[in-house]
């Protein structure tokens, strides 16, 4: 496996230098030149308008993968409950188990959540592994780890999802590694090919600047974590029934390397549930002084939603970090946010560019927030937010 | 204590972005950094080196050109830094990064912390340190925002969506830093020219041992197909006027599409 | 002949320029605006080993030259030119006791400033003596084994902030200069007290206090260099200060220059860009060319200081040159910007008021002249 420059097609036009992402490119003389900073990743290739750029695959052995089958879902209990992206990924599941005429499954682990499979069953799956054990009852790394794995080494199914949560993107990892796969994270798109059975990954990289569409071709299970509130969740129905598998497991605590010492609240956090917040109102330096988040708080209280900030504010310590939406804060997938003295730099877009509405408050016509508001004010927020939280009392106070 | 700190050199993501018309990624400009988690990761093994004694050494897999990565990590305070650099690494997936690196860790042998960045810039996965931690079958503790380490064992505190999470670990062990768990400290000039002075061995795929299978395009089980850029072609609408006009135009708007 | 940095430079170099651009140029204006001496850019200064680049390792400094405090001084001056004053002004206190003081001196004084722990300032002007050094009122007298000091002295940068302070005082005012001594004076000496802090055109959050003597007890072991020997004391420091003022100049223009070329091609006039219009380019040009031109005379002056060659005449030149070119420059940027200029929503408007600072401190323009012509008209009758 190997990428080189054909120079003899070569006409030095230097797109791939430009496309390359590495800077692995450079001109020697009147042609391009790979260097070692390549990794392979192709994106020069396709832009070599004269196709003098030759990446040499290994060779696709063809690998029989048809004693893997099926669509699993590994669910996540939150507060004993399904957690919302288990619900959704169910609803993704389904469609990519129909596509491929498979039976779709959940994973259930932990310790007492039988009582779970009828929600998981109503939601799509046709199918429960249920493993219960005391060692279970919190989510641990090494005791999920064993048991997943385990799971699928037995039953070979073709496909697995995880939320893309902390707990997913601490787990599926440690499983992928283990179990040898391919595991494509944060997903925000899936799609099957229907003749190879492949699982087509659509994720953001470079913190959203860039979309990829990644395979797993010859490793089963094709694993991936998914972003919450992406996929459509199905609306229950009652009465559905899963078949339940009962894992048999039996651990010793002895024999966990870790243990959860405390669980303790973070309060600043739970005041500021941006996460699952319908709406958010956020700031940014265009707020000038750490006094004028008044005006934002006011306006996010009038809406009934919450407020976010942008980095530099963080930073400046303006307001406290449980605000920060962006690529090093939280992302969010609000149905409305409004972005205030935010110039939007890709980071923050990268948190909140998944709002269903963005509405853009800035001074600066040419902000880069413009590009994907739907909704742009250029203007004064000391004036504009203000009015709006006065409108938004008004005509709410009717309802 | 000794530590490990594995850190990756990242194109600073601000300035990448898809030339929507050719559908090419445009570089150009871009300047190369250590991944700002993994500053992070080295800021907690040097604090824990300060509290315990014991060696701090850096590594990264890549190209020649990520050694730069890895004097920066020396001016801060690293003692020791390794460069794993093999063509045979090209095009490696999270998988067979995460297996290279934990050859090249069993090569270093004597160590009692491994410590990440949460996960890449470039990438977001987030998906080297956990597998780090598998190959080398250590417990891990991600997200962490806070340590103790006593005697062979470690308190690691996990910041989570709304909750702290208190793990206790035995040694050796892997944690991957969160942004909050400290505030990087500047390379100062003295460190810099420290760094200078040091060797920096690069280690081929052989010297760790690796199997060439699981390196590389090779051993990675996922292939990039496409890469386009996000779809941001929104019906984006100017609202103009006084600002009360403004207000009421946009409020008519959010409750015409039922977002309020 | 060669005018390139050498590999170790360029990377000491990116490294500083990476915090001017992260750290010190963002918050330029807000230092200005809230007008607090920058202790938070002080910090930053001492974690990355600023404050001791010419000093040797062994008390504390990282043995470089310089060549290399200057251009440090000069990124410095460009992202925030209030901290490469403290930058500047720190070398004053420092750069006497490194040439004059003993080792004991060194160890106690040069290392904790050198470390960036404490700051430093030097003590010439009084309200009677500016240009002229020999004018200095301030007496010193020996009490057994302390001096006494008495007198004042004005305008004194880093001064209340401070902890280590070069003072020139006379033990023999009927000598004129040659009764001149120069004394370590640590803050919280008892008798040494500070006076108003000046108001200012600019650098409101750069302190410029005055520094009161009544009966300061100073040890004895403070002396710097022997008695009567302070005008040299004196005049090395300047010389120095010189470099640092010429370079402070660079920098400042710098800023002025890159904001004049990066806003001329936004704006438009008559239906183009101004940077189209040949009034701006020729702004533009003679910018750029009068800030290469002090560049590389201040340049030449820190080498020949670090080769150990004469180099007072080169700073003397370096620092009239550079900072009436500074001057030249942020006007031009002002008017370049035209009514926006004038306007504190951009920097410029503060880089033309920082700029008139360096035609006037640590000798004018006329007394620098004064310092040429005296060297040339020496050199030429040895000829």
């Amino acid at each position: 496996m190997d990428i080189y420059i054909d120079v003899e097609k070569c006409t030095g036009c230097q797109l791939c230098v430009k496309a390359c992402p590495y800077g692995a490119i450079e001109m020697a003389g009147d042609t391009a030149s790979i260097t070692g900073a390549c990794t392979l990743c192709g994106a020069c290739v396709s832009v070599c308008p004269v196709q003098a750029i030759i990446r040499e695959l290994p060779a696709v052995e063809d690998i029989d993968n048809s004693d893997y089958r099926g669509v699993w879902v590994v669910a996540e209990v939150s507060d004993g409950q399904l957690a919302g992206v288990s619900l959704e990924l169910l609803g993704k599941g389904r469609e990519l188990a129909d596509t491929l005429q498979a039976p779709l499954s959940a994973v259930l682990v932990g310790d007492d959540v039988a009582g779970l499979v009828v929600g998981a069953a109503e939601s799509g799956a046709d199918q429960v592994y249920l493993a219960e054990d005391p060692a279970l009852a919190q989510y641990r790394t090494g005791p999920y780890t064993d048991v997943l794995s385990g799971l699928i080494n037995q039953h070979k199914p073709e496909i697995v999802l995880l939320g893309a949560t902390e707990q997913g993107r601490d787990l599926a990892p440690r499983v992928a590694a283990r179990v040898k796969t391919g595991l494509t994270a944060d997903c925000t798109g899936l799609e099957i090919d229907e003749q190879e059975r492949l699982l087509i990954q659509t994720r953001p990289a470079f913190g959203g600047n860039i979309m990829a569409r990644i395979i797993t071709r010859n490793h089963r299970p094709q694993m991936a974590t998914v972003r919450p509130r992406v996929m459509r969740r199905l609306e229950p129905v009652p009465g559905r029934e899963a078949a339940v598998v009962k894992v048999p497991v039996a651990f010793d605590e002895k024999s966990i390397l870790t243990r959860i010492v405390e669980i303790a609240r973070d309060e600043g956090a739970e005041a500021v549930n941006l996460q699952d917040a319908d709406i958010i109102v956020a700031g940014g330096r265009g707020l000038k002084k750490p006094e004028n988040f008044g005006v934002i708080y006011e306006l996010a209280e009038a809406l009934g939603g919450v407020v976010g900030a942008s980095r530099p504010t963080v930073d400046e310590g303006w307001i406290p970090p449980y605000h920060q939406v962006g690529q090093t804060g939280r992302t969010v997938q609000p149905k409305l946010y409004i972005a205030c003295g935010i110039s939007g730099a890709v980071q923050h877009l990268a948190g909140m560019s998944g709002a269903d509405c963005v509405v853009a408050v800035n001074s600066d016509p040419n902000a880069a927030i413009f590009d994907i508001a739907h909704y742009g004010i250029v203007g004064d927020l000391f004036e504009i937010v203000p009015a709006l939280t006065e409108i938004a009392r008004q005509e709410l106070a009717q309802d | 204590m000794n530590i490990i700190v594995c850190i990756k050199q990242v194109p600073d993501t601000a300035d990448v972005r898809i030339d929507p018309e050719t559908n090419t990624l445009i570089r150009e400009g871009v300047p190369s950094i250590i991944n700002p988690f993994d500053e992070n990761a080295i800021e907690a093994a040097l604090q824990l080196k300060e509290q315990h004694g014991g060696q701090v050494t850096v590594i990264t897999m890549g190209p020649p050109q990520a050694e730069g990565a890895l004097r920066q990590a020396l001016a801060m305070g690293c003692d020791e830094a390794i460069l794993i650099s093999d063509r045979a690494c090209a095009g490696s997936d999270t998988l067979a990064t995460s297996y290279i690196l934990s050859q090249a860790i069993r090569k270093i042998g004597d160590y009692d912390l491994i410590i990440c960045g949460k996960q890449a810039f470039d990438g977001d996965t987030a998906q080297v340190g956990p597998g780090i931690a598998e190959h080398l079958g250590i417990p891990q503790a991600t997200y962490a925002v806070d340590v103790e380490v006593e005697e062979q064992t470690i308190h690691v505190r996990r910041l989570l969506a709304g909750r702290f999470e208190t793990i206790e670990m035995k040694l050796p062990a892997l944690l991957t830093a969160d942004k909050h768990m400290n505030d990087p400290r500047h390379a100062g000039l003295r460190g810099v020219m420290q760094a200078r002075k040091k060797e920096i061995p690069i280690w081929s795929i052989e010297e760790i041992e690796a199997d060439p299978e699981r390196c590389g395009l090779l051993g990675s089980p996922t292939t990039v197909i496409e890469i386009f850029p996000p779809q941001r072609s929104r019906q984006s609408q100017r609202l103009e006027g006084d600002p009360h006009e403004v207000a009421s135009q946009l409020f008519a708007k959010l409750r015409e599409n039922q977002i309020v | 002949m060669d005018f390139s940095f050498t590999e170790e430079q360029r990377e000491i170099f990116a490294a500083v320029q990476e915090i001017c651009a992260e750290e010190l140029k963002p918050k330029a204006d807000e230092i200005d605006r809230r007008g607090e001496y920058p202790w938070d850019n002080i910090k930053l200064l001492a974690e990355l080993d600023l404050f001791g680049i010419p000093v040797p390792p062994e008390y504390g400094g990282l043995g470089l030259g310089f060549i290399e405090w200057a251009v440090v001084g000069e990124l410095l001056s460009a992202a925030c030119t209030t901290t490469g004053a403290v930058y500047g002004a720190h070398m004053l206190a420092e750069y006497p006791i490194m040439v004059f003081g003993t080792d004991e001196q060194k160890q106690k004084h040069l290392a904790p400033l050198a470390r960036g722990e404490k700051i430093g300032a030097f003590g010439l002007t009084e309200p009677n003596a500016g240009s002229d050094a020999g004018a200095v009122q301030t007496r010193a007298e020996l009490r057994g084994d302390e001096y006494i000091l008495n007198g004042s002295k004005v305008f004194i940068t880093n001064g209340g902030d401070a902890e280590i302070y070069v003072i020139i005082a006379n033990v023999a005012p009927e000598m004129g200069t040659r009764g001149l001594t120069a004394f370590i004076v640590e803050k919280g000496t008892e008798g040494f007290s500070f006076g108003k802090d000046e108001e200012k055109m600019a650098y409101s959050a750069l302190s410029n206090r005055e520094l009161i003597f009544q009966d300061a007890r100073v040890p004895q072991a403070n002396l710097l260099g022997r008695e009567r020997r302070g005008f040299r004391v004196a005049m090395a420091t300047l010389s120095v200060g010189r470099i640092g003022m010429a370079i402070g100049a660079v920098g400042l223009a710098q800023a002025a220059y890159d904001a004049a070329v990066a806003y001329a091609p936004t704006r438009e006039q008559f239906g183009q860009p101004i940077s189209e219009f040949q009034a701006i380019q020729f702004m533009l040009a003679d910018m750029a060319t009068g800030i290469e031109a002090a560049r590389w005379l201040t340049y030449s002056a820190a080498w020949r200081k670090d080769q150990d060659l004469d180099y007072e005449k080169q700073a003397a030149m370096a620092k009239v040159f550079a900072s009436e070119m500074c001057v030249d420059v942020c006007n031009k940027a002002v008017q370049i910007h035209g009514g926006y200029g004038y306007s504190k929503d951009y920097a410029v408007e503060r880089y033309y008021r920082e700029a008139k600072l360096f035609d006037i401190v640590e000798g004018t323009s006329q007394i620098q002249r004064l310092v040429i012509a005296n060297r040339l008209l020496k050199e030429a009758k040895s000829q």
